[in-house]
């Protein structure tokens, strides 16, 4: 609990409306997009960098825990407050501050919708293309703050790659500004970088220096139908090795396609193995038209059986309901997903899937793989229904047999949802215990008190 | 928090069914979409975080507090979150069921200061300005309304609740006969339902609706004695007089024999439809008799879609843009029908970017969280200025209303209407 008088300075600093602390409202900033859950003591909505500024410094004084927050659509439960304290939400910070045509770069706050900051640049004939699937209901921080990603980073690559510069408020309020418009940068260390994705455990964002791309004015897309996994798997290795780069190649396996046509009758064909939906974009349409149907052929010569090449928006739209029914149809099956995010090396994809499918058979729950070919970043969702204490005992084992699987085969953890709290307890699979300490050094460079997102992003304590 | 299990606090009342919504994946697509967490950018605003109050609430965790009551009464009930669910959960219905759980449990002495409390500086200019509500009195449910953030009126409020009302004439009900016969041959039967705000406030269209139903061979009859459909009350959480309106409403159409049950108003189109669905879904006898009677209702311009439409003599030369009323968009997939009745009037259509984003009306919003209401209609409002329309089109009562106060704060050269006038306008070559 929060003594009145801190509450009182809060609500000195950013007004007593964007101080919350009834308990319904705690209630409502107590999860993300997990199913862990912690109230925090209050949460406070500050429209500036210098308000976030002047919230810090009494923190760091009162040595009162920290967590920063957008939307909470994080599915680690990095921002879920689980030391208490004060959650700093983001939300308020919504504008997008500067459109800089001449450098293509865009500045914004925080806490500006992903969705509403494409939208923006699209307007002005630019293009952000970071897309996770939370696009609608994540903000620019969350992305940055966890690295976010999505299917077109094949081509694009992920938040990281648009970040320029950064404000940041540190753990004692200082302001901190790094980076900038000046693409080459040698001169110091890439603090910017180590700020990104870093779960808000070294500053809080305020602001984001983003570069942006021209608007591809084409896209044409193609779905091939497998029979056999190791074809879609050797397929992207064929399209790429042909010199054409995608901008997505999103893969289905059979029990996402099986789950989809149980529950949403879209007329997939179940006897397949696996799907491929690649997509091809670009300034000029001849070359994207040809693109698709060079993509098209190779599919074929790999194995697909089956080829569609959509010749409409409409048929566009078609083949892209399948993957976004994915959602949807898993949650008709069971009340609960698990859904993991483990990185492979592309040619490992086949491998993967086959073992994850053994895990599936070993504790009898349905698996669904589904994820980015391109990337080999993969993202198997374990159904489940959390009121069953004998599942859940299950689901627990299963997926760490999951991440055994990623590292055995060269891979990670996470691709795109970031560790938050859910991976702390395997993190010691991927990192060595050199790599834990020096994060840990890090962490107390820039929070000596530890108050930021403490118990996030790895162990505080090596042991 | 030590507190009472579900069990000992709602016993005997009728609950929510769990899986409703246990099922929550609290990925938080619903925020993107929702009118109210759009402007506060407070979660306990949003779809996710009412069904996680109203989840905490059953579970015996929180209370139904003076708090929890009026996050749940913050949802506008526009059906956003219902449409965009990826499980397919229906949040905004969930937090109208919270409401008759609130009403069913009554736990809420907070609500008695609020009436009585001196917040109204000047008595006339509140009768007047509280006309919308008075309204509300007369379908019975002004105690209800009363519960509501009446304490934070102010004078800019009082002035808007008074631009909101239009002019008022004759009430349909004095104006249009108890049976309309078909200009030439009868082709159908129409029951016209004609709810109470386009009787006493609009019915100008209400006429204009009976007006273009007969040009295209309809007989119309529109029985003077139906009642409020009841969705006032389920917005109150009085769900016991919503069921026994509907069960009058019901009895009163069924035995006119026609062919369809037309409306030209969007809220009591969808709850007229829902009357089949949820409202008798315990009394199986009943329910039968509400599905056969829901299954002939359709909003004015629906039904007009769906029959051959008379080619109107004098085409409207204007320029109109389109509102699509959220129970009209969402709560019956009907979005295509009125724009082809506005495009047959001759008018030229002029899209709105977010056309079926809420305008902040949503029943009493703009009485009982005005702040709110107006920044909602704000957004609208930048929308419908970009278009350069005369006109704005919207077939609910509420939408018209809330527009047309929008109209006036903006100082926007703007007429509101429902597309049924445009259509009849063309009919007649009526200038007015």
């Amino acid at each position: 609990m929060l003594s009145e008088s801190i509450i009182k300075e809060l609500e000195q600093i950013v007004g007593s409306e964007n101080v919350l602390t009834s308990v319904e409202d705690l209630v409502t900033y107590s999860y993300d997009g997990t199913l862990v859950e912690h109230c925090p003591d209050a949460i406070v909505l500050p429209n500036n960098t210098e308000q976030v500024s002047r919230v810090m410094q009494v923190c760091y004084r009162e040595k009162l825990p920290v967590t920063p927050r957008g939307m909470g659509s994080g599915l680690a439960a990095a921002s879920v407050p689980i030391n208490g304290g004060v959650s700093v939400c983001l939300t308020r910070m919504n504008h997008v501050l500067n459109l800089d045509m001449e450098n293509m770069m865009v500045l914004v706050e925080a806490g500006v919708v992903t969705a509403d900051l494409q939208s923006q640049v699209e307007a002005a004939g630019l293009f952000y293309p970071p897309d996770p699937s939370s696009i609608k209901h994540s903000t620019i921080g969350g992305n940055v703050a966890c690295n976010a990603g999505g299917p077109r980073c094949l081509k694009y690559g992920v938040t990281g790659d648009y970040v320029m510069g950064l404000t940041v408020v540190l753990a004692d309020g200082r302001i901190l500004q790094i980076g900038g418009k000046a693409i080459k940068n040698v001169t110091a260390y890439d603090l910017k970088s180590l700020f990104v994705g870093s779960e808000g455990t070294l500053g809080i964002v305020t602001q984001v220096l983003l570069r942006l791309v021209s608007k591809p004015k084409f896209t044409r897309t193609a779905m091939a139908v497998y029979p056999k996994i190791e074809d879609a798997s050797v397929t992207v290795n064929n399209v790429l090795l042909a010199g054409i780069l995608p901008a997505t190649m999103e893969l289905m396996d059979d029990t996402t396609i099986g789950t989809i046509e149980e529950y949403m009758h879209l007329g997939l064909p179940t006897q397949a193995a696996a799907i491929l939906i690649i997509e091809a974009d670009g300034s000029d349409e001849s070359v994207v038209t040809q693109d698709i149907e060079k993509i098209g052929g190779i599919c074929r010569q790999s194995g697909a059986a089956e080829v569609r090449v959509a010749q409409t928006e409409a048929e566009r739209n078609e083949l892209w309901r399948g993957r976004r029914s994915v959602s949807p149809s898993l949650a008709r099956r069971r009340p609960n997903k698990l859904g993991e995010d483990i990185s492979v090396p592309r040619a490992a994809i086949p491998e993967a899937i086959r073992r994850i499918k053994q895990v599936g058979e070993k504790y009898n729950l349905p698996i669904s793989v589904f994820g980015h070919a391109g990337d080999g970043n993969l993202h198997p969702n374990i159904l489940y229904d959390k009121r069953n204490a004998d599942e859940n005992a299950r689901v627990e084992k299963a997926s760490q047999e999951i991440f055994g699987i990623a590292t055995e085969l060269g891979g990670t953890l996470s691709g795109e949802h970031g560790v938050g709290l859910l991976k702390l307890p395997y993190l010691g699979l991927v990192e060595s215990p050199i790599e834990i300490e020096l994060m840990q050094s890090i962490k107390r460079t820039f929070d000596p008190q530890g108050i930021l997102n403490a118990g996030k992003k790895f162990p505080v304590n090596l042991q | 928090m030590a507190m009472q299990s579900n069990q000992t606090v709602f016993q005997g009342m009728e609950i929510p069914d769990e899986q409703q919504y246990l099922s929550c994946i609290k990925c938080g697509l619903c925020l993107s979409v929702c009118p109210t967490y759009r402007e506060s950018f407070k979660e306990a605003d949003s779809p996710r975080g009412r069904l996680m109050l109203l989840r905490k609430a059953l579970a015996g965790e929180l209370k139904l507090s003076h708090n929890l009551t009026d996050k749940m009464y913050r949802c506008l009930d526009c059906l956003a979150c219902n449409a965009i669910c990826p499980v397919g959960i229906k949040p905004a219905d969930l937090a109208l069921q919270a409401r008759y759980l609130i009403h069913q449990s009554e736990p809420q002495p907070w609500i008695k200061p609020l009436i009585f409390k001196g917040v109204f500086p000047n008595a006339n200019l509140m009768e007047t300005a509280m006309l919308p509500m008075f309204l509300y009195q007369r379908l019975g449910v002004q105690s209800l309304v009363h519960k509501l953030g009446i304490s934070n009126a102010l004078p800019a409020q009082l002035r808007d609740s008074e631009r909101m009302l239009p002019r008022l004439s004759r009430s349909a009900k004095s104006r249009v006969s108890e049976t309309t016969p078909a200009c030439g041959q009868r082709k159908y039967r129409v029951a016209f339902f004609l709810g109470c705000f386009q009787n006493l406030v609009f019915s100008d269209a209400s006429a204009a609706t009976v007006r273009v139903m007969a040009e295209n061979g309809c007989e119309v009859v529109m029985p003077k004695n139906v009642k409020c459909c009841g969705m006032p009350h389920l917005g109150y959480g009085d769900v016991e007089t919503a069921r026994a309106l509907a069960k009058h409403n019901i009895e009163t159409l069924e035995k006119l024999d026609a062919d369809v049950i037309v409306t030209d108003c969007a809220t009591c189109g969808s709850t007229l439809k829902e009357y089949g669905h949820s409202f008798f879904s315990d009394d199986a006898e009943y329910n039968s008799r509400a599905r056969a009677f829901s299954a002939k209702v359709k909003d004015v311009s629906e039904f007009l879609g769906s029959i051959q439409l008379r080619e109107p003599e004098h085409p409207n030369k204007i320029r109109v843009t389109y509102h699509d009323p959220c129970h009209l968009r969402r709560g019956q997939n009907v979005w295509k029908q009125p724009r082809q009745l506005l495009q047959l009037s001759g008018a030229e259509l002029i899209e709105m970017r977010e056309s079926d984003w809420c305008c902040g009306s949503a029943g009493t919003q703009a009485i009982t969280h005005y702040r709110d209401s107006m920044q909602i209609l704000a957004r609208k409002m930048q929308n419908v200025a970009r278009t350069d329309a005369t006109v704005i089109a919207s077939g609910c009562p509420g939408c018209q209303m809330q527009l047309g106060l929008g109209v006036q704060r903006e100082n926007l050269p703007m007429q509101v209407m429902h597309p049924i006038q445009l259509l009849d306008r063309a009919y007649r070559g009526d200038e007015k």
